[in-house]
């Protein structure tokens, strides 16, 4: 069964045909070419095709497109304000926390929900909310150092 | 002296890092082209049988469906990675071996409708004995997985060193033990894909795959193809990571690129994480038996190793992973007397293939493990024992190794002081220890053929630099690296620099990502390169600055004669002269490189020297075992490595973390479980690599050494490593609960069945 849905992603609204059956991953790649969302086991394992719902992250190979009518869905290519790189952006890439780049996307959109959720969460909060997103080049410890960075300049004067 | 370097050895982030933080990487999954269709591949569902029959007809008329091959359909032609060992068929043509293996493939106009095809097809299989263990599968009267190949042991190395037999003698005391290594998964994130796009009037192939080795993979397709090699075009967009898992053609290279031909309309092949699992490419367990004669002081005086490889269906890199396995024995320790015996044997299972470290993990997990233990039982401490049987740049090799640096001895003594070795081995209390193991690695290879790169440098009329390069990045920060390189030659900022790469459409031939050569490989292209493009300025330069061309240096942007920085000219001055001269512009520097071999040869049959260089390092593992539930907690792993000169810290140490986690997972976690040759864990839900809560507190330290064959002093940084986390983490089990484990990995189960034992074993000596 197709649909119209509308759909707001980025801050744009898309009037999208979709099957019930459709995820929002699927969506998001193959109707709006926002290819930044990866899709790494299509099961809900790995995190990296993360995307904000709402301001949450959620795992968009496992969700409905459907279900997403009427949320505010951001992904990595919304994150950045104008030309300006979002300060987890820079950071991963400062210090070192990306290599391959593929979980990079998912990464950093849950290390948002987790600072946006919490401002100034511990070390092992991070860890704990940040361990459904796999990866298996870093060995995590430049990500955990790079989100920290932000997470203590949160707050501070600019 | 410290040589004055700009570039070289600073933190750059990689020139790709904005990219790929930004979502803006293109991997192949996320390339599109008009009018693209896409496939799916038909995996055999038995383990070992003849194909009487497959009948593709109802598939073909699903609408929506495009075209169906089979083996059948297909040029007879076998491909393997290793050129002897060619083995393989795109898709099976007689028989299938292995349950995953490649029997059919649909192209569609969406992925949906080409699985839906997949269940249509019908295949009449006769189904044949199969056999799952290599020592099983060794056995006279086994079944034969190929024709012809006796015992399926499709490659057997053997060779003696010095006379072990009179060594053995003469030792003190002589150990054996046996050991197993289980399967491990590479499990990079992103899936193995292809795009292939055909252009009928110029027959030429244009294929975007996710691969290690883009000039191997034009070879392996135009033999499977038929097509000459020029028409083959492979670019290699963003990877998503290999591990050693993307160096193989697979049967989505191969079918992209036939319907493409056929079609006449781009087609991509996207691997579901269950494929990656069932039919790419593994760790090579393997069972290792280790006998090991020692003085009274713990110095080796002879060694017996022998290894028999769990191959699976198909031989992959089955002679260089043995011949790895062996050849490894011979460094970081001095074993004068030696005898390695290896074999690759066939099973009906998913198919082994180089996977970081490629097979030495699994010989170094049997020697570092045995060489505790021996430590333990003669009263040696189990650093002194490492740096007492250190080998040393310099002095002669048993096998023709020419170690020029080592830092092997310094890594043993930097890692146990980090991990506080003498306040802490055998003083910590029960569930707690320490232990340590060492490794070394080569950094590419030197003696075998076709292992060189080139590069090509463009200066720009503006003083941009282009640099073309057929190295592969696929997330290790290659390009970065070679970049670095260039930009300390030419003395501009690493902002100048732009690599245009893997493209064997453009780019000069490269190997590809593998055996940890290509910063020594093509980093020492690249700057050759740099090098010629720099010296037609510099003598174009050197009349007007009065000077000879050799007096002068290039930093900052600048020109100038060496020791006056003020005496000359900008970098763009001297390009517009050089311009205005007449001459011919662009300014192309070319460069090839590698690595000195004075007498190629294979090694199976001969002594010499295998790499350019090699890397040495030691890993230290802290534990804690919880005792009542099994679970090994690692809390801290050092790992002291001699990479040479870093050519970019920040990147050295990514790899090393990155390294110690794999090993991590390897030791404590990873098994690609496998019942009557069906894997039972196959997602990552199952399988269960190490996630941000299992990840230790990791110190990286660097054991500087100035390379004389590396760019800039450098040696390999992403292999190495992976060697012996394994072996440091089970013998720091051992210091916590007193308890020999031979078998990876050391799963809860297997500790608490152990600590049962014991109690056991406890009450009855009471």
């Amino acid at each position: 069964m197709k649909k119209v849905i509308e759909l707001n992603i980025n801050g744009d609204t898309h009037d999208l045909l979709v099957s019930s059956n459709h995820t929002l991953l699927e969506v998001l790649r193959e109707k709006l070419g926002l290819m930044g969302t990866k899709r790494g086991c299509d099961l809900g394992a790995c995190g990296a095709c993360t995307v904000l719902i709402n301001g949450e992250a959620y795992l968009s190979c496992i969700m409905l497109a459907v279900d997403a009518v009427g949320k505010e869905i951001i992904t990595i290519e919304g994150l950045a304000a104008g030309g300006d790189l979002h300060p987890l952006q820079n950071a991963f890439i400062d210090q070192g926390a990306l290599q391959c780049g593929f979980c990079t996307p998912g990464m950093i959109l849950t290390a948002e929900a987790i600072l946006t959720e919490d401002e100034h969460p511990t070390e092992d909060v991070i860890k704990t909310k940040m361990a459904g997103n796999l990866c298996r080049c870093t060995g995590y410890k430049k990500i955990v150092e790079a989100v920290m960075s932000v997470n203590e300049k949160i707050g501070e004067e600019a | 002296m410290e040589k004055e370097l700009n570039v070289v050895g600073t933190r750059v982030p990689m020139l790709d890092a904005a990219l790929k933080a930004k979502g803006a990487a293109l991997f192949t999954d996320d390339l599109v082209l008009p009018g693209m269709l896409h496939g799916r591949i038909l995996r055999s569902p038995v383990p070992h049988a003849r194909i009487r029959h497959i009948d593709t007809s109802r598939a073909e008329k699903l609408p929506g469906v495009k075209g169906v091959v089979t083996g059948r359909d297909i040029p007879d032609r076998r491909y393997g990675i290793v050129p002897k060992a060619k083995d393989e068929h795109a898709l099976a043509r007689d028989k299938v071996r292995y349950i995953g293996d490649d029997v059919a493939a649909v192209c569609a106009v969406d992925p949906e409708t080409a699985e839906e095809a997949l269940a249509l097809i019908t295949v009449e299989y006769e189904a044949l004995p199969a056999v799952f263990d290599p020592l099983e599968a060794k056995k006279e009267g086994a079944p034969l997985i190929h024709e012809g190949v006796k015992n399926n042991t499709s490659f057997f190395i053997r060779k003696e060193f010095g006379d072990v037999e009179r060594a053995f003698g003469e030792c003190d005391e002589i150990f054996e033990h046996s050991f197993y290594s289980q399967a491990v998964n590479h499990a990079p994130l992103e899936p193995h894909g292809a795009l292939a796009q055909f252009d009928p009037q110029n027959g030429e192939l244009t294929v975007w795959s996710s691969t290690q080795i883009p000039y191997f993979l034009r070879r392996n397709l135009s033999n499977t193809l038929q097509l000459d090699e020029s028409k083959v075009r492979i670019i290699k967009p963003k990877v998503g990571g290999g591990f050693g898992q993307k160096i193989d053609m697979f049967a989505k290279d191969f079918c992209a690129a036939w319907f493409a031909i056929h079609l006449g309309k781009p087609v991509k092949f996207i691997y579901e994480r269950e494929e990656i699992f069932i039919s790419t490419r593994q760790r090579h367990p393997m069972y290792i038996t280790v006998r090991t004669g020692v003085k009274k002081d713990g110095t080796i005086l002879a060694q017996k190793f022998q290894a028999f490889a769990d191959g699976g269906a198909y031989n992959s890199t089955a002679p260089t992973m043995i011949a790895l396995s062996c050849f490894f024995l011979m460094i970081p320790y001095r074993v004068p007397n030696l005898i390695y015996e290896g074999s690759h044997i066939y099973t009906n299972k998913p198919v082994g293939g180089a996977m970081r470290g490629h097979g030495i993990p699994q010989a170094r997990f049997a020697v570092e493990r045995q060489l505790d233990i021996i430590a333990d039982r003669i009263g040696v401490d189990p650093a002194e024992i490492r740096i007492k049987n250190s080998i040393q740049a310099g002095a002669p090799h048993p096998a023709g190794f020419v170690i020029n640096t080592c830092g092997f001895s310094d890594s043993v003594k930097k890692a146990a002081a980090a991990i506080g070795w003498k306040e802490k081995r055998g003083r910590l209390p029960l569930g707690r220890g320490v232990g340590l193991a060492g490794a070394s690695f080569p950094s590419g290879v030197s003696n075998m053929s076709h292992i060189s790169s080139g590069a090509v440098v463009q200066l720009g009329r503006d003083g941009a630099v282009n640099v073309l390069t057929g190295a592969a990045d696929i997330g290790q920060g290659a390009e970065t690296v070679i970049g670095q390189i260039v930009a300390e030659e030419l003395g501009v900022p690493i902002e100048d620099i732009r690599v245009t790469a893997a493209d064997t459409g453009i780019t000069p031939l490269d190997p590809g990502t593998f055996g940890s050569g290509v910063t020594v490989r093509a980093g020492n292209a690249a700057r050759l390169a740099a090098i010629s493009a720099k010296q037609k300025l510099l003598e174009f330069v050197a009349d007007k600055l009065e000077a000879n061309a050799a007096d002068l240096v290039a930093k900052d942007r600048k020109i100038f004669v060496k020791g006056s920085p003020d005496k000359g000219i900008t970098l763009a001055e001297a390009l517009k002269g050089y311009q205005y001269a007449d001459l011919p512009m662009p300014i192309v520097g070319r460069g090839s490189w590698m690595a000195p071999a004075s007498e190629p040869t294979t090694l199976f049959k001969e002594d010499g020297n295998f790499a350019p260089n090699y890397s040495f390092m030691t890993q230290a593992a802290e534990v804690d075992v919880d005792l009542e539930t099994g679970k090994v907690k690692l809390l801290k792993m050092v790992t002291a490595h001699d990479c040479g000169r870093p050519i970019n810290p920040m990147l050295v140490e990514g790899q090393l973390e990155g390294s110690v986690v794999g090993g991590m997972g390897q030791a404590l976690y990873e098994n690609v479980i496998v019942e009557n040759g069906q894997v039972m864990n196959p997602s990552f839900l199952d399988y269960g690599f190490p996630t941000f809560l299992e990840m230790p507190e990791i110190e990286a330290i660097e054991v500087l050494t100035d390379d004389p064959i590396g760019p800039f002093g450098a040696k390999e940084a992403g292999e190495g490593t992976q060697l012996s986390p394994a072996p440091a983490i089970v013998n720091a089990v051992y210091d916590a609960i007193g308890i020999d484990f031979m078998e990876l990995p050391i799963t809860p189960e297997k500790i608490l069945a152990a600590l049962a034992e014991k109690t056991k074993e406890n009450d009855k000596a009471q």
